[in-house]
């Protein structure tokens, strides 16, 4: 397992997806697979940028295993911020029409369905979000 | 990074999009287009060098169609295997003119 710990700062973003890249590059990953993998990672760090911390960025520690035959990526985002369970909320509507759609809750949707499992857990004061995704 | 080729012909405007449409990006787009869509009755946006897009770069595309449902039409073309996914699980294939 690789660790990576780095400020929630979205200006941060290429330098989470290029330490995610390279773990992937290096278990052979796919190249569309890696980028849904990086998409999910936009969201799920993007999101802890904006809302986990108040007082200025604090620190995520962002684990990346790969592991099993098939071979699997599981990547977990763990933030010291306020509680918060990114897939607590309802899935938005996708059937209403442009005029009538926002993209609130969109990031998050994307992840549950691209990645083939998502998990979240409080504990030890901690958020941890993961993804797991077959590479 | 995120290139943006804009070619105007008249009320037509051609967007090209090269890179990557992500959270950092997407406000340059949305900038880039801010001034130029008033008098355009119709955009295309070209997404055949685009690799990547996130939620960030959807917002953007979805208040382009909502401004352009109003004065004309929008149409997005070539977008990648990744991007027609995305397009397809959030609905996005349904309220975009995609060729």
């Amino acid at each position: 397992m690789k660790t990576l710990n780095i400020k929630a700062d979205r200006k941060n973003l290429h330098r989470v997806l290029a330490f995610i890249d390279r773990e992937l590059f290096n278990a052979g990953c796919r190249m569309k697979t890696k980028i849904q993998i990086d998409i999910a990672a936009e969201e799920l760090f993007t999101n802890i940028a904006a809302y986990a911390y108040e007082d200025g960025p604090g620190d995520v520690y962002i684990d990346i295993d790969i592991n099993g035959d098939p071979a699997s990526a599981e990547i977990t985002f763990s933030d010291s911020g306020k509680p918060f369970d990114p897939f607590s909320n309802e899935d938005p509507d996708i059937t209403l029409n442009a005029e009538e759609r926002s993209v609130g809750g969109l990031g998050v949707y994307m992840v549950k369905k691209t990645m083939d499992e998502v998990h979240y857990e409080y504990s030890d004061g901690m958020n941890h979000t993961t993804i797991r995704k077959m590479i | 990074m995120l290139n943006i080729t804009k070619t105007r012909d008249g009320k037509k405007l051609l967007v090209a999009l090269e890179g990557r449409l992500d959270t950092n990006t997407a406000p340059e787009l949305e900038e880039s287009l801010s001034d130029e869509l008033d008098d355009i009755t119709e955009l295309v946006i070209d997404l055949k060098d685009l690799e990547y897009i996130s939620s960030a770069g959807l917002r953007v595309l979805l208040a382009c169609q909502k401004k352009m449902m109003k004065q004309g039409k929008m149409t997005v073309c070539n977008p990648n295997d990744v991007i027609t996914e995305i397009f397809e699980v959030t609905g996005f294939s349904e309220i975009l003119d995609i060729k």
